[in-house]
C-alpha cells in the first residue's frame, strides 16, 4: 500500500464524509422539529450549487454564495409553507410520498432551466491543480474550505439550538411539541425554520464541494440516500454523531475503490444502508430504547 | 360476489377486445405497440397494489425486480455459450432442450439458454431475492421501510449500470423473441403486433383475475386486517410476518414477468428500467389509482404508461409523475378512484332518502 | 385443574419493574379478574401473557404448553384470544368481516388457494361466514353485520370485539377493560354477556376497574400494586384484605 496514495483516499473521503454529514444533520434538524424525514434534503444541496454558479456569472464569488444560500433558503421556506404546514396530523405514508414527489419536482424543474449537464464553482482559492503539501501528502485548499465551512456551520448551528431563544423553542417542540404549544412556542412557525435552516446548510454545503465533485441536476437522490445511511449510523436525530458517521461512511467509500470497481463505489454504502437498518436500527452510536420510543 | 367478480372479468376482456377493434377501425394499429407495453408495466402495477393498497407495505424498489427479471432473461438468451459447450454441464443442458442454437449476423454459430428456460430462472431469481430483501425490510415501518426498498432499488440500477456483462449504460439489446408456444411468440416483430397485444393483455386478464380471487379470499381478508391494525391482526392468530412477506414475493413475481415479457417484446432493456424513478412512477400510478382499488390502479396504470409512452408528457414526463403524487396526497391521500366512488356516483343519481341517509 | 399458570414473571422497562415476580393460576372454566391501581402493571401481564412482549424471566404455562416468548399469532393458534383496552377493530371492514377474521385460525386457505380460488375455499369461506353469522347472534347484534365497524357506537364496537375473539373458539379469554366507557346499562350487558361465554366453557381473565362488574362475575380475583401480586382470593375476601384496602384508598385512611 503506498502511503501517498492512502492519504489521497482519506483526504477524498474526508471531503466526502463532510457533506454526507452535512445532510444528515439536514434531515435531523427537519425530524427533530416534525417527525418526518425530508426526502427532498438532498435537492436542496443541489439547488445551492446550481444557483450559485448561475449567480457567479455576473455576481462575485462570495455574494453569488450568500445569494444561492439565502434563495434556497426560502425555497425551503416556501416548500414548507406549500405542502406541509397546512396539512393536518399526515400518515407517515403520506408525508413519504409528498416529499418524494417535491424531490422529483424540484429535480425537474432543475433540468429545465439548468438542463443536464454538470456545472461547478471555480475552486475558493487557487485552481484545480495548486495544492498544499504536507511532506508526502498533496491537500488541495478546497477540501480545507469544505471541512472548514462544514466545522463553522455545525458549530453556529449549536451555538443557536443552545443560546439564541428560536433555537432552544425549536429544542422545545422536538421535545413535547403539544408542551411547546402550551408554553405559546408557535410550533408551526418552528417548522417552517427547520425547513429553512435545513435548506441553508444543504445549500452552502452544495456550493463549498462543488468545485471538487460538480452539481447536476439529479445528483439530490444519491446524497439523500447517503445522508440518511449517515443519519441512522448516528441514531436519528443526534447530529454530533451523524458528523461521525458521515466520516465514517466517507472513508469507507472512498476505500472500497481499492476492493471494488467504482462504479460500485454507491453500492457500498447504501449497503451499509440496509446492513445497519437490518441489524441496528438504532444506529451505531444512539440507544436501542430511545429509537423503539420513536414512532415510525 | 363471486358472479360479480366474473362480471368484471368478462368486462375488461370486452375492453381489451373492444380496445383492438378501435385501433383496427380507426387504422391506428401503431397504437397497439404502446398499448402492449404499457400492459407488461400494469403487471408490475397491479402486484404492487395488493403490497401497498392490501398489505398496507410501501415499496419503492419494484423497477428493481422488473429489472432482475427483465435482465436475467436477457442475459440468458442473449450469452453465447458455444465457447464453454463441451462442458458437461453445458452439453446435459443442451440435450435436455434447453438450448437453442442460432446464426449470428455474421453466419456464425451462436448458443444460447431457450427463452422458456431463462424465464424461469429469471423468476426463480427475483423469488429467491424477495424473499431474502423481504424477510429484515418488511420487519421495518415508515420511513425505514421506504428508505430500505429505496435503496435495494438503488443497488440493482447501480449494479446493472456499472456491470459489462449487462452492457452498463447501453443495457442488453438483440434479445431473440419468447417462442411460448409454437406459432406464438413474444416478438416486436410488426407481423406479430395483434397477437402481441393479446398476449400482454391476456397476461394482464390472468393476473387481475388470480389478485382478485385472492383479494376476496381469506388472504385477502387477512391482509387488509394487517393494513387496518396490525398487532390485532397478530392476535388473532394472522402470521403477519409471513402474509407480508409472501404478498412481497407475489408482487415481485408479477414485476419480474413484466420485465421477461417486455424484455423480449422490446429486444432489449436498458438501465432506466431499473432507475428509481420508475419504481416512484409505480408507486404514483398505484395512488392515483386508490391504493386498495385493483381496478383502479390497473386503468390508471393503462391510460398514463399508454399516454407516457406515446410521449404526450414530452419532456416533463417525470415531471407529471411528481406532480400526480403530490396532488394526489395532499388533496385525496384516498386516491383518486376511491373504493366508494361508484356508490358517490350512484347516490348522487339516488333518490332523496339515500342522499338523507347518507348524511 | 389450571388452564393457564404463571410462575414467578419479571418484566422491566429501563428502570421500571413493571411486573416483579408474578405468580398465579386459572382454574379452567372460572373467570379471574385481575386488579390494581393505574400503572400496577396489569396491562402488561396481559400483553406478556398473550405474547405481544417477552418476560425478562419466569414461565407461563397453557395447559400443557410453556408459551413465554412465543409470538402473538402462535399463541392464538394454541386457542387464547383476547380484546384491547382501547378497541383495535379493523377499520374499512364491516362488523361481520371483522368477526371473520377470528376465524382465521380455523381455516386455512392459502396465498396459492386464494388466487386460485379452488372449490374447497367456497365452502371453507361460507363456513367462516355462517360461524360468524352464528357468533353475531349469540351477542345479540345480529343486525350490525354490515355495518362498517368504526361506524358503529362505543359499546357496539367493544361487543364486536369479543366476538372477534369469541370467534377463535379460544379455550381462554383474555378481556383487557371490556367496560372501559360503556355506562352502567351496558357494562350491565357486558356482564352477561361475559357471564354467557363462562356457560359456553371458556375460561375467562379479565382486567377491569369497575369493582361492581369484577365482583359481581368472578369467581377469584387478583390484586397487582407497583407489579407485585399483592393479592389472590375469592372477591368477597378481597373486599375484606386490609393491604388491598390501604393500596386503593391510601394509608391515612386506615
Amino acid at each position: 500500500m503506498n502511503i501517498e496514495l492512502f492519504f489521497q483516499y482519506l483526504v477524498a473521503g474526508v471531503t466526502y464524509g463532510t457533506i454526507y454529514a452535512i445532510v444528515a444533520i439536514g434531515f435531523n434538524i427537519i425530524y427533530n422539529t416534525t417527525g418526518i424525514i425530508n426526502f427532498a434534503q438532498g435537492e436542496f444541496v443541489m439547488l445551492g450549487g446550481m444557483t450559485a454558479v448561475t449567480l457567479h456569472a455576473f455576481l462575485p464569488l462570495p455574494i453569488a454564495i450568500l445569494s444561492a444560500v439565502m434563495i434556497t433558503m426560502v425555497i425551503g421556506a416556501l416548500i414548507e409553507i406549500t405542502f406541509i404546514r397546512w396539512l393536518i396530523s399526515p400518515s407517515v405514508l403520506r408525508m413519504i410520498i409528498i416529499t418524494i414527489g417535491i424531490s422529483i419536482l424540484v429535480r425537474e424543474i432543475a433540468l429545465h432551466i439548468w438542463g443536464a449537464g454538470v456545472k461547478a464553482l471555480p475552486y475558493f482559492s487557487g485552481t484545480a491543480v495548486s495544492a498544499i503539501s504536507i511532506g508526502d501528502v498533496h491537500i488541495s485548499p478546497q477540501v480545507l474550505w469544505v471541512i472548514g465551512v462544514s466545522a463553522v456551520m455545525v458549530i453556529c448551528l449549536n451555538l443557536f439550538f443552545t443560546y439564541t431563544l428560536p433555537g432552544r423553542q425549536m429544542r422545545a417542540c422536538s421535545a413535547n411539541r403539544d408542551a411547546a404549544r402550551l408554553c405559546g412556542i408557535n410550533a408551526k412557525n418552528m417548522v417552517t425554520l427547520s425547513f429553512v435552516l435545513s435548506a441553508g446548510i444543504g445549500a452552502l454545503a452544495g456550493c463549498v464541494v462543488s468545485p471538487i465533485t460538480y452539481v447536476q441536476y439529479d445528483g439530490g437522490t444519491a446524497l439523500a440516500i447517503k445522508g440518511f445511511t449517515v443519519a441512522i449510523l448516528g441514531g436519528l436525530g443526534n447530529s454530533m454523531a451523524a458528523v461521525a458517521a458521515g466520516l465514517l461512511l466517507g472513508i469507507l467509500e472512498s476505500f472500497s475503490i481499492w476492493v471494488m470497481p467504482t462504479a460500485y463505489k454507491d453500492v457500498i454504502s447504501i449497503s451499509i444502508l440496509l446492513l445497519i437498518l437490518f441489524v441496528r436500527p438504532s444506529g451505531l452510536f444512539g440507544s436501542k430504547e430511545a429509537a423503539q420510543l420513536k414512532e415510525f | 360476489m363471486a358472479r360479480n367478480r366474473h362480471l368484471q372479468a368478462f368486462l375488461l376482456i370486452a375492453a381489451v377486445a373492444a380496445v383492438q377493434l378501435a385501433t383496427m377501425i380507426s387504422d391506428t394499429q401503431h397504437y397497439l405497440t404502446q398499448l402492449t407495453m404499457s400492459g407488461y408495466y400494469s403487471l408490475v402495477i397491479i402486484g404492487l397494489c395488493l403490497l401497498i393498497g392490501y398489505a398496507g407495505q410501501i415499496s419503492l424498489g419494484h423497477a428493481g425486480f422488473f429489472a432482475i427479471g427483465g435482465y436475467t432473461s436477457a442475459f440468458l438468451t442473449t450469452y453465447d455459450l458455444t465457447p464453454v459447450s463441451d462442458k458437461a454441464f453445458i452439453a446435459f443442458l443442451s440435450r435436455t432442450g434447453m438450448l437453442v442454437s442460432t446464426a449470428d449476423l455474421y453466419g456464425g454459430q451462436v448458443l444460447h439458454l431457450h427463452p422458456w428456460a431463462a424465464c424461469l430462472i429469471a423468476i426463480l431469481l427475483a423469488i429467491i431475492v424477495a424473499y431474502a430483501i423481504g424477510g429484515p425490510v418488511l420487519k421495518l415501518k415508515g420511513h425505514y421501510l421506504a428508505m430500505a426498498t429505496l435503496g435495494f432499488g438503488t443497488i440493482v440500477y447501480k449494479v446493472v449500470l456499472g456491470t459489462e456483462q449487462f452492457g452498463a449504460a447501453d443495457g442488453i439489446s438483440e434479445v431473440p423473441e419468447f417462442a411460448l408456444l409454437p406459432g406464438i411468440a413474444v416478438s416486436g416483430k410488426l407481423s406479430m403486433r395483434i397477437m402481441n397485444y393479446y398476449i400482454a393483455w391476456g397476461l394482464v386478464i390472468l393476473g387481475v383475475v388470480l389478485l382478485s380471487n385472492l383479494v376476496h379470499s381469506r388472504v385477502g381478508r387477512a391482509l387488509r386486517s394487517i393494513h387496518g391494525a396490525e398487532d390485532a391482526a397478530n392476535a388473532m392468530g394472522v402470521n403477519t410476518g409471513r402474509y407480508k412477506l409472501n404478498m412481497f414475493v407475489i408482487s415481485a413475481v408479477f414485476a419480474a414477468i413484466g420485465g421477461v415479457f417486455l424484455t423480449h417484446y422490446n429486444g432489449g432493456i436498458g438501465p432506466s428500467e431499473a432507475s428509481i424513478m420508475k419504481s416512484v412512477r409505480y408507486v404514483a400510478i398505484v395512488a392515483i389509482g386508490g391504493m386498495a382499488n385493483l381496478w383502479g390502479a390497473l386503468v390508471m396504470g393503462f391510460v398514463l404508461n399508454f399516454l407516457s409512452l406515446r410521449g404526450y408528457f414530452g419532456s416533463y414526463d417525470d415531471a407529471v409523475f411528481g406532480a400526480i403524487l403530490i396532488i394526489i396526497m395532499l388533496f385525496t391521500p384516498e386516491g383518486l378512484l376511491r373504493r366508494d366512488l361508484f356508490s358517490d356516483i350512484r347516490s348522487l343519481f339516488g333518490s332523496g332518502k339515500d342522499l338523507e341517509e347518507k348524511v | 385443574m389450571a388452564i393457564l399458570a404463571v410462575r414467578d414473571l419479571n418484566k422491566r422497562f429501563g428502570g421500571l419493574q413493571a411486573v416483579k415476580d408474578v405468580s398465579f393460576t386459572v382454574t379452567a372454566g372460572s373467570i379471574k379478574a385481575l386488579i390494581g391501581p393505574n400503572g400496577a402493571g396489569k396491562t402488561t401481564l396481559f400483553n406478556l401473557i398473550s405474547g405481544v412482549l417477552s418476560p425478562d424471566s419466569g414461565d407461563i404455562f397453557f395447559g400443557d404448553m410453556q408459551i413465554e416468548g412465543m409470538k402473538p399469532f402462535q399463541i392464538a393458534e394454541k386457542g387464547m384470544s383476547r380484546t384491547f383496552q382501547h378497541i383495535r377493530l379493523f377499520p374499512n371492514m364491516t362488523a361481520i368481516e371483522n368477526i371473520m377474521i377470528g376465524r382465521h385460525t380455523h381455516s386455512r386457505a392459502g396465498f396459492i388457494a386464494g388466487m386460485f380460488s379452488l372449490p374447497w375455499t367456497w365452502k371453507e369461506e361460507s363456513r367462516i361466514r355462517s360461524r360468524s353469522r352464528e357468533i353475531l347472534d349469540f351477542l345479540g347484534i345480529s343486525g350490525l353485520a354490515d355495518s362498517e365497524s368504526t361506524s358503529l357506537a362505543y359499546g357496539q364496537q367493544r361487543i364486536v370485539e369479543l366476538g372477534r375473539a369469541l370467534a377463535c373458539e379460544p379455550k381462554l379469554l383474555l378481556l383487557d377493560e371490556p367496560a372501559a366507557g360503556l355506562n352502567i346499562k351496558e357494562t350491565a350487558e357486558m356482564a352477561n354477556l361475559i357471564t354467557k361465554v363462562k356457560n359456553l366453557g371458556i375460561t375467562v381473565l379479565i382486567v377491569e376497574h369497575d369493582m361492581s362488574l369484577v365482583m359481581n362475575i368472578s369467581d377469584e380475583v387478583i390484586v397487582l400494586s407497583y407489579g407485585q401480586k399483592i393479592a389472590d382470593d375469592v372477591p368477597l375476601a378481597i373486599q375484606k384484605n386490609t393491604e388491598v384496602i390501604r393500596v386503593y384508598l391510601g394509608e391515612e385512611e386506615c
